[in-house]
């Protein structure tokens, strides 16, 4: 279980990764945090000719505060978000949901913009970002392009990266006071993998109700405007007006045929919203 | 600094100090100022000078003819085929002598055929194991593939594939035994069920690895492999390799984890040491997870049709039951593949007296890796099958489930008891156990908390399980299983060193069981020399006494037993020569505190040691010439073997919508007969036990139906982690053996053993209102949710009109 031969370059600027992944005369393989593409080149489920890693990179492990959002470089850890290294404008959801995000040996090294990158369907970064309304920024030899998180995971372990781009920067909006947020997550043991998960957000100042169905076998569910599942956002017990015939009827479209998998991700929903917190 | 000799909580049971070290105190282990440091000796950490290492290519396919092996030219001196090593080698075979056995030949290295998916097919060194690896993937095989046997259930047909053509069906042995049977069938209650464990994969920390070098001077192979038995493994490689022991070393350096895949002699091993004898440096395979999930430990995968008989009042009349263990391709050395089935047959019984008894056992050939001997070996699955049985008596009656217990356990003024398989169970007190047990939970307030419902709408469960465990069971036990290890007498070596230290020797070996620590408080028990000044060494053939190694529970009877008459047998020497120094005769001194102690002067053990190897002229002509050294046998007064035994007792907590478990209570009180060191046997309990959990509720080795194993990382086979496992409740108590040293009993499977039946009966208990039940392992969210949901319909179709009433 070793890796085949492959080079390695740890370039400092975002500039040089777009030179190097732009030859396509050899595979070439990004390499941020390698909680996941560390196991696979061990295994020999990637067989790179080059890997380029991204952590030499300042851009993208820091990380700039705005008036309406944050920037949150690609590389910036789990754990950077977690201990609130970085400036948490989501009102306590990111690091809450870091903090539960595998282990903290992953955590201390697996990053934003790799697990996004990742796909896994399972991976709480696409869920909880999906919920709070975060936009992934894609950098390429033509320039920069925006793309919602929800729409950035193609299908499992398929994000919507082109030939030639690197996600350089997740931006994440700033939720207002009357925000309030919830996550939920089924695993077998802590830290496995989830096989269900709920994340809602509401922020009624800003007409914003959004929640989402994650750790299903593709993309997560999104409910772009989830008033029906969440009302107004302005009930003291956001859970009243829950609708789980709705719901379920969202990922029988969705795809998910299976009665007990619907059951254990419409629970999973109505509980991330009866655990709406606001801090 | 380490000092075990001022451990704050150990008991000072004879008042005078000394007893600090003896048996029954709990020193902190030796072996840890090393382990917790990070320090420990394993395979892995040997670097020999200009080592190579080796990788495989391993069948991808369950079952398949090769046709063809392609080497590359400029590879072909770097790998090794069957062809390259057949006319030195010889196929691992591992028989049974039970009636009826079918041996299987495990080629080396795969010829015409493979059945298992990892079997070895060739051998690649290299500088590197990447490198090693790069040349196994440009070996190109070509295959025929052949349907795969892959459910030992449909392996029985007729119509079945064949692992071995030769054999004409797919059973290794059929066993059969009826006690009495047909006078049970009148019984008013009579219940069947359909029960199953899942495979399994023993995953220790560290998994097999072997290191081999030919040694010139010594003209010897010498074999680094972690293992729990040494011995046998030059036994195996000297068949295998068909070469004399004396030109085998087998070395087994730190252990991390064994449960018994560390016993087995493997082919991966047999390849070394033939590589080794051959290339003139030495070699190395490490196993990696993938290997060890997919190729490797396979265990524990059981299946009953059991029926069980009983008087309205829970007296249960009569057991019968047919029962198949899924033994996959080969039998495997040195317990081969008709162990764990044959062991059902003798042991579903379990600690309970009845009269009638009836069982059929199939160990059937698969597709699969062969099925090893896993902590706890048979004794889980018969546990899980016949407590849950229990449990459904229970429900039929009407009673509480403990009360059927009391009513059909073993009785202790029954002891020692002979029990319907002629197991002599040597003593006890199980319902008091059970008594214990009980008394660390508050099962009427609990009923009260079931009949109320949760807040959250959890479902509560309480469930208990009670099992004994034959440990140490010796010649009259093994000759008639007819396998290639029997065990006789355990020989331990006693041996003071010139400045007054003690090196013990032993054949077994630690892969966990704290012998370093143990061991010599056995010793320092008898001689009262200071346990830090008392060397166990084990693991290497070249200094050790034979032995059949580590397992079935045995090393603190068997090696405890040997150290502690070695000891003895060196108190004498000891004391021959101190009279001698006090100018008295041997008949008026004793041996304290470390001292010969005469009427009126003492000598010190040091003393006496250095004037036998450095002073040998202050010693009369008469002095007994075997010096400070023994070797010495020992066997229990009776081999049968100890029986400690638990009642292990589970309350659950079941989310009914997401069919998640939570454990949210677990005790366990059981009788390991005299402890050489309680928190040494609480440590084997705890990790016993998270094994159980493991078996109840994570772990599963699942294969498709063409016999691909469908977890090959941690990923996808899930065992429990710290989180996972509650501190439980612990209770001992302590009813001497009556036939060995100090009354010590067997202890190390046990925590393996009852988890799944404990866990199992809580599940079904908290599932009852909705009808639902579990009766197999691991009991995971999914199977609950099928449980519940296909209650829900039955009901439905029994009742439309009474099922909208009932919850959902």
């Amino acid at each position: 279980m070793k890796p085949v031969n492959f080079d390695y370059a740890r370039p400092d600027a975002v500039d040089a990764v777009i030179r190097l992944i732009a030859d396509d005369s050899r595979t070439v393989k990004m390499m941020a945090g390698s909680q996941s593409l560390g196991p696979m080149l061990n295994l020999r489920l990637v067989q790179p000719d080059l890997i380029v890693d991204l952590t030499g990179i300042e851009e993208l492990r820091c990380f700039s505060d705005g008036v309406d959002e944050i920037s949150i470089g690609a590389c910036v850890t789990h754990a950077d978000i977690e201990d609130l290294r970085v400036t948490d404008v989501t009102r306590g959801a990111l690091p809450t949901v870091a903090n539960g995000i595998a282990y903290r040996a992953v955590r201390n090294r697996g990053t934003i913009g790799g697990s996004l990158t990742h796909a896994d369907p399972s991976a709480d970064w696409h869920s909880i970002l999906a919920a709070v309304g975060a936009k992934v920024v894609l950098r390429g030899p033509a320039g920069e392009r925006t793309v919602a998180v929800e729409d950035y995971m193609v299908g499992a372990l398929e994000a919507d990266l082109r030939p030639g781009e690197v996600l350089v920067r997740v931006v994440v909006p700033r939720l207002s006071k009357s925000a309030r947020w919830g996550y939920y997550k089924s695993c077998r043991k802590t830290g496995e993998f989830a096989h269900a998960i709920g994340a809602f957000m509401t922020d009624p100042d800003r007409g914003i109700s959004r929640a989402v169905i994650g750790a299903t076998e593709s993309r997560p569910v999104v409910i772009a405007k989830a008033s029906n599942v969440i009302g107004d956002g302005r009930a003291p017990r956001l859970n009243d007006s829950f609708d789980g015939g709705a719901v379920d009827e969202i990922l029988e479209k969705a795809g998910m045929v299976d009665p007990l998998d619907k059951q254990t991700h419409v629970a999973a929903l109505r509980r991330a919203i009866e655990q709406a917190r606001s801090q | 600094m380490f000092e075990p000799s001022i451990a704050p909580d150990t008991d000072d049971k004879r008042g005078d100090g000394v007893a600090k070290q003896g048996v029954g105190a709990s020193v902190p282990r030796k072996e840890d100022d090393r382990f917790l440091r990070g320090r420990g000796e394993y395979v892995g950490d040997i670097r020999l000078p200009g080592m190579r290492d080796v990788a495989f290519v391993r069948s991808p396919l369950a079952h398949a003819r090769i046709k063809d092996i392609r080497i590359p030219p400029h590879l072909r001196s770097s790998v090794f085929i069957a062809s390259d090593i057949a006319a030195d080698t010889r196929p691992i075979r591992a028989v049974s002598g039970l009636p009826g056995f079918k041996p299987s030949d495990q080629p080396i290295l795969a010829f015409e055929k493979v059945r298992q998916v990892g079997e070895l097919i060739a051998m690649c060194v290299a500088d590197t194991r990447a490198e090693a690896e790069d040349i196994a993937a440009a070996v190109e095989v070509d295959f025929e593939e052949l349907p795969a046997v892959h459910d030992m259930l449909l392996a029985r047909r007729p119509d079945s594939a064949l692992v071995h053509e030769e054999w004409g069906d797919n059973v290794f042995l059929e066993t059969f035994v009826d006690i009495n049977m047909e006078a049970a069938y009148d019984a008013p209650i009579k219940i069947t069920r359909e029960i199953s464990t899942a495979r399994q994969s023993m995953a220790p920390m560290e998994g097999r690895g072997t290191v081999a070098v030919w040694h010139k001077r010594m003209d010897q192979l010498v074999l680094y492999t972690g293992n729990q038995q040494p011995h046998i493994v030059r036994n195996g490689l000297s068949e295998c390799l068909n070469i004399e022991q004396l030109k085998i070393r087998i070395v087994s350096p730190d252990v991390g984890g064994g449960f018994g895949y560390k016993g087995i002699v493997l082919t991966e091993d047999v390849c070394l040491g033939w590589l080794a004898m051959r290339c003139g440096y030495p070699v190395r395979w490490i196993e990696d997870r993938r290997e060890h999930l997919t190729a490797g430990a396979n265990c524990r995968e059981h299946h009953y049709n059991i029926t069980v008989y009983a008087d309205r009042d829970g007296k249960l009349r009569g057991v019968e039951c047919e029962a198949s263990v899924d033994s996959g391709a080969y039998s495997s050395y040195p317990f081969s593949a008709c162990l764990e089935a044959a062991q059902i047959a003798s042991i579903l019984p379990g600690p309970y007296d009845f009269p009638s008894y009836r069982c059929r056992t199939w160990s059937v050939s698969t597709n699969k890796c062969p099925i090893l001997p896993y902590r706890g070996v048979a004794r889980t699955g018969v546990c899980y099958a016949i407590e849950l049985m229990m449990d459904a008596i229970a429900h039929e009656c009407g009673l509480e489930p403990y009360e059927v217990r009391l009513k059909n356990l073993v009785r202790p003024e029954q002891m020692s008891f002979d029990n319907i398989t002629k197991k002599h169970f040597d003593s006890g007190n199980y319902p008091e156990s059970l008594r214990q047990a009980l008394a660390k939970i508050d099962l009427a307030g609990l009923r009260a908390r079931q009949k109320k419902g949760e807040p959250d709408g959890r479902l509560i469960g309480v469930g208990l399980s009670v099992y004994c465990e034959q440990g140490a069971h010796g010649t009259s036990v093994y000759a008639g299983w007819g396998i290639p290890m029997v065990p006789g007498h355990e020989q331990a070596t006693a041996r003071m060193t010139p400045d007054g230290g003690l090196e013990l020797r032993i054949g077994a070996h630690s892969h966990g069981q704290s012998m370093e620590t143990t061991l010599p408080q056995v010793a320092h028990e008898i001689l009262g020399i200071d346990i830090a000044r008392i060397k166990l060494v084990h693991g290497d053939t070249e200094y050790t006494p034979y032995s059949t190694g580590s397992w079935g529970s045995r090393c603190a009877v068997m090696s405890g037993g040997a150290v502690a008459t070695a000891s003895r047998e060196l108190a004498k020497l000891i004391k021959g020569i101190g009279a001698h120094l006090l100018q008295t005769d041997v008949e008026n001194v004793k041996l304290e505190n470390g001292a010969v102690v005469g009427p009126s002067n003492s000598v010190k053990i040091d003393e006496i040691a250095h004037t036998w190897y450095r002073r040998p002229q202050d010693l009369p002509a008469t002095v007994d010439p075997r010096g400070l050294e023994v070797t010495i046998g020992y066997k229990p007064a009776r081999d049968s073997g100890t029986f400690s035994y638990a009642t292990h007792i589970a309350v659950v907590a079941i989310d009914p919508e997401l069919g998640d478990i939570e454990l949210i209570d677990y005790v366990v009180v059981e009788d390991g007969g005299q402890l050489i060191n309680p928190m040494v046997v609480d440590g084997q309990i705890y990790g016993g036990l998270a094994q159980g959990i493991g078996t109840a509720m994570y772990e599963e080795m699942n294969f498709d139906t063409s016999g691909q194993p469908l977890a090959s990382t941690f990923a996808d086979y899930l065992l429990p982690g710290p989180t996972e496992v509650p501190a439980p409740k612990l209770g001992h108590m302590e009813t001497l053996a009556p036939y060995t040293e100090f009354g010590v009993k067997g202890i190390g499977e046990g925590g393996a053993i009852a988890p799944p039946g404990a866990i199992g009966n809580a599940v079904n208990d908290a599932l009852r209102p909705l009808g639902a039940q579990v009766l197999h392992t691991p009991m995971t969210p999914r199977r609950v949710l099928e449980a519940i949901q296909a209650a829900a319909e039955s009901r439905k179709e029994k009742a439309p009109e009474l099922a909208e009433g009932l919850p959902a």
